[in-house]
Formats: C-alpha cells, structure tokens, sequence
C-alpha cells in the first residue's frame, strides 16, 4: 500500500459517516450518498497521487461526493422529485442551495447524529438497524457484514435494501430525536452499539471466540457517538463497559483457542491503558448522578478489571451493584450474573438457591449459561452426578466451539470425580 | 405531505356497535389531537363486524375474514403526516391500541417521471 492508498483508507475508516451523512443531506436518497461516496474515495485516490493528500480529508472527500450527486440530480429527474425526503428544513439552518454547486458552504454540517438515528430508528427491526449501521455509518461492505453476521451475501444485501425502502418509503425522518424521544432513541443505538459488540465478543456461532473487526467498530462507533454527545453518561458507560471487557481479551482463550473463565485468567495478559481508561469513564458517568444500565455494567466491570485476583475482587460491592442493575433493568440475565456473584459471598449453596429460582423463568429457557453456572456451582457442592446433568444440558444449548469445549472439558473433570 | 393507512385490528368480530362508552368518549377527542400533533385525517372508515365479511380465496368462497386471527381489520383511515415520527405518535394515541392495535403503512405513490 502506497501512501496515497493509505491515506484513502485511513479516511475511510475515519471520515465515512461525515462524509456520507453530509451527502445524504444533499441526495436526500442513501442509495445516491453511498454512489457518490464511493466515487468521491476513487477519485481521492487519483487526486492525492497528484496533489497530496488535502489538508482536511473529509471535508475534500464531502465537496467531491457533493458535487458528484448535484451532477447526477441535475441530469436526473426522477431523483429531483426524491430530494426532499431526507431533508429536514432545518428552522434557520442553512440548507444547500442545490442549483449551484458553488453555493456549497465551506462549513458543512456534522449530520453525523442524524445518520445514527436515523439507521437506528425504532420503526426498523434490530437486525436492519445493525446491518444499516454498519453498512451506513462504519462504511462495512456488504459482503463483509454478511460474513460477520454468517448469513449469505444475498440475504444481507436484501436485508439492507429492504431496510433503506422502508426509510424512504415510510418517510422515517433524517433528524435528531426532540429531547422528549431522546433518552428511548439514544437507548435503540447503545443497544445497536452492544449487540454488534456482543457478536463480536463472543461469537455466537462458529470457531474462534472473537471477531475483532466487529469489536473494533463497536469501540470506534463508541467514541465517536460520545465525541458527538458529550453530556450522555449512557453513551459514557457503554464505551467503558466495552473497553472494560475488551481490556480482558487477550487472555479469554488459551493458545489453542479454548475459553479461559474470569477466574482461572492470566491477569497479566489484561490490557492496562484500557482499564484505566475504561475506569475513568466509568467514574465519570457515575459521577453525573444519572448512570444507567451501561454505567453500572461497566462499574462492575472495573471492579473485576482492577483486582488482581478473584479472591482479592470486592464481590459485595459487585453484589449490590447488580441489585441496583436489577432494579432499572429487571431481567433474568442480571440475576443470574448476581447469583455468580453471591457464590462468591455467601457460598455456592446460596447462589444454588437464586439460579434453582431462576430457572423456573420462561425468559431464561435454551438461555445456555442457566445450566452452565447451575452446573459449575453443583461441581463446587462436589454434587458431581448432578454437575454432569447441568454441563450436558449447557453443552446442547451452547453454539460457539470454544464454550462447548470449555464445558466439555469441566463434564470430564466432574465424570472423572469420585 | 405523505400519507399513510392506518389500519384499525381489534378483537374479533370487532363490532363498531359495541364500542364501549370510554372508547367513543375518546374516539371523540382524537381528532382534536391529530391536529395538535400535526396531521390532518384525509378519510376514514369503520367496517360492519367480520362476521358479516366473506373471503375469496383462489376460486374458493368463504365466510369469515381473510386472515383468521384473534384480532381482525376494524376500519381503517388515511392520516396526511410530515413524516413517520409524527405518524407513530398519532396512531400511538388511537383507541384501537389498548385492546387491539394498529398497522401504519404509507399509501403507494408511483414513482414520477
């Protein structure tokens, strides 16, 4: 890669959303901003060779695709009539004057914002929402997500396309929420943010444990969503819970790619700057007296990030951080993770009696981590016959190769006890 | 301004005439929040019961609904919204949606040119 090439790519990592969302604003019609987007990096690629790589790459990169999709609607008619669709008259903003292209101001408007929301609306169903984010606003190919989400690329592109008719169609508006729906459709994108995280993270099917260009584009989308809403101590909490537990990843499987739990890590293998980071985050949403679910996640994340042993792990305090948890999001899954937690207080007997609780729950069937705590606090009983029952039944429910070796290999350990 | 149908299902047989008292004091008042919230109500119209309704389907005749279901197609109207935000918000505060519910699906306008 030359440096030109470089260049190209490193405003495409960085520069894709500014780029785009500023030129939907003109095209009004994604389909035409992503055309003339594409363009404007091929064109980038000859222009730099030539000219150097412009102070402002962004900025050259919106002119060029702006004035690519002023072309086109000129020359096009039918899109002329699609125009005002995606665009918002924005009360005493300034709004392109689309008949010359010289009127282009200089100062373009960040319409990041609108493009995340507008990707995460909720009229959208979660999927589309992940795939239009990723594909709208992060600038992933097509091909690329489809792998990432192990559907095939036709499915994916269909998937994409249905989602970018209904916005037009249904006129789903290309804005920032009023601070009324704000804190429902700031949650939509955290949401959107985690789950593309969590797919990462651990991998919900297939071999290895981690895919990291989802991981990678999770953290970025963090930052740069927190960049552009500095006063959300959500958006605050969710870049350091993913930070937190990312800290974690290189020591989540061992050499041969099999999962390593909390307790058995090699801590030294945590990522330091990452905790820290990730911890101050963490204080300062908290700080702002309004932490929500991915504040206090990432509170008992650094709690875990910070000691240097499971024995040495202020348990109480994670204990009564997930009794806060429960109380503003009540869901099965955060008890089941305080129950782990309580195993740690008071004994696994009483973490027994929560999860036996549970798993009455219709919300936590085929959910395979039930039987897999079930089963690792039975091994600690020394309750091996019924140990065994729990990791087989885990091991039916769990998809991703490394936690089904993982498991394999305890039921082994509790057969093999006498 | 884009217009959208929304599609009124309730209980089956949805009887317009059993539409309690709290339902049509609020009906009443729906107009007046339309228009606070900015769209204006283009047509509507409430149906007989499904009882009354006959399908067909192929060349096979029916009596019934389309779609047996435990909600049915009560009525329908034709909202002119700015966009869909606003079109949510209004079909949000429809009677229909305590019991029943509601689809919102933009009309259909052939591409220009």
């Amino acid at each position: 890669m030359n440096e030109t090439e470089r260049a190209v790519a490193d405003a495409h990592r960085h520069e894709w959303a500014f780029v785009l969302a500023a030129t939907a604003r003109v095209t009004g019609d994604f389909d035409l901003a992503e055309e003339c987007v594409q363009d404007a990096y091929i064109a980038a690629l000859d222009a730099w060779a030539r000219d150097g790589v412009p102070r402002k790459p962004g900025a050259w990169l919106t002119q060029t695709a702006r004035r690519k999709a002023l072309d086109l609607l000129r020359r096009d008619k039918v899109f002329r009539a699609k125009m005002p669709l995606l665009v918002e008259p924005d009360p005493g903003g300034a709004d392109v004057n689309l008949t010359d292209p010289d009127d282009i101001p200089d100062e373009i408007p960040d319409d990041r914002l609108r493009l995340v929301f507008t990707c995460c609306h909720p009229a959208l169903a979660r999927e589309a929402q992940v795939a239009l984010t990723l594909r709208l606003v992060c600038g992933v190919t097509t091909p690329d997500i489809a792998r990432a989400f192990l559907v095939s690329e036709p499915t994916m592109a269909a998937r994409i396309t249905r989602a970018k008719k209904k916005i037009t169609a249904a006129r789903i508006p290309y804005r920032v929420p009023v601070a009324a729906d704000l804190p429902e459709r700031l949650d939509a994108v955290l949401s959107v943010i985690h789950l593309l995280y969590t797919t990462g993270h651990t991998a919900p099917s297939g071999a290895g444990l981690v895919r990291t260009d989802l991981v990678d584009r999770a953290v970025a989308l963090t930052r740069m969503l927190l960049a552009l809403m500095p006063d959300e101590p959500e958006v605050r909490g969710l870049l350091a819970l993913l930070l937190l537990t990312d800290a974690r990843r290189a020591s989540r499987t061992d050499a041969r790619g099999r999962l390593v739990v909390l307790e058995d890590q090699d801590r030294s293998l945590w990522d330091r700057r990452a905790i820290a980071e990730g911890r101050d985050l963490a204080v300062a949403a908290f700080r702002t007296g309004r932490a929500g679910r991915y504040a206090l996640q990432a509170a008992i994340a650094s709690l875990h990030a910070v000691a240097d042993s499971p024995a040495t792990t202020d348990w109480r305090q994670i204990v009564a951080l997930y009794g806060l948890l429960l109380k503003i999001w009540p869901s099965p899954v955060v008890a089941l993770n305080r129950a782990v937690a309580v195993a740690m207080v008071d004994g696994p007997a009483a973490a027994l009696e929560e999860v036996d609780l549970l798993a009455t729950d219709e919300r936590l069937a085929g959910y395979h981590y039930l039987p897999a705590v079930r089963a690792d606090l039975l091994r600690r009983l020394k309750r091996h016959e019924e140990a065994a029952g729990a990791y087989r039944a885990a091991i039916a429910l769990a998809d991703n190769e490394a936690e089904r070796k993982f498991l394999e290999s305890r039921l082994a350990e509790v057969v093999d006890s006498p | 301004m884009p217009q959208y149908a929304v599609i009124i299902h309730s209980p089956a047989p949805a009887d317009p005439m059993d539409l309690t008292p709290d339902y049509l004091a609020l009906l009443e008042g729906y107009g007046a929040k339309v228009a606070e919230l900015g769209g204006t109500i283009v047509t509507g119209f409430a149906l007989e019961p499904s009882t009354t309704a006959t399908s067909i389907r192929g060349d096979v005749v029916t009596d019934g609904p389309f779609t047996e279901a435990k909600e049915v197609v009560a009525g329908f109207f034709v909202l002119e919204a700015p966009d869909l935000d606003v079109a949510l918000a209004i079909a949000k505060l429809n009677p229909a949606t305590i019991d029943g519910g509601v689809e919102v699906r933009p009309l259909f306008t052939p591409p220009a040119g």
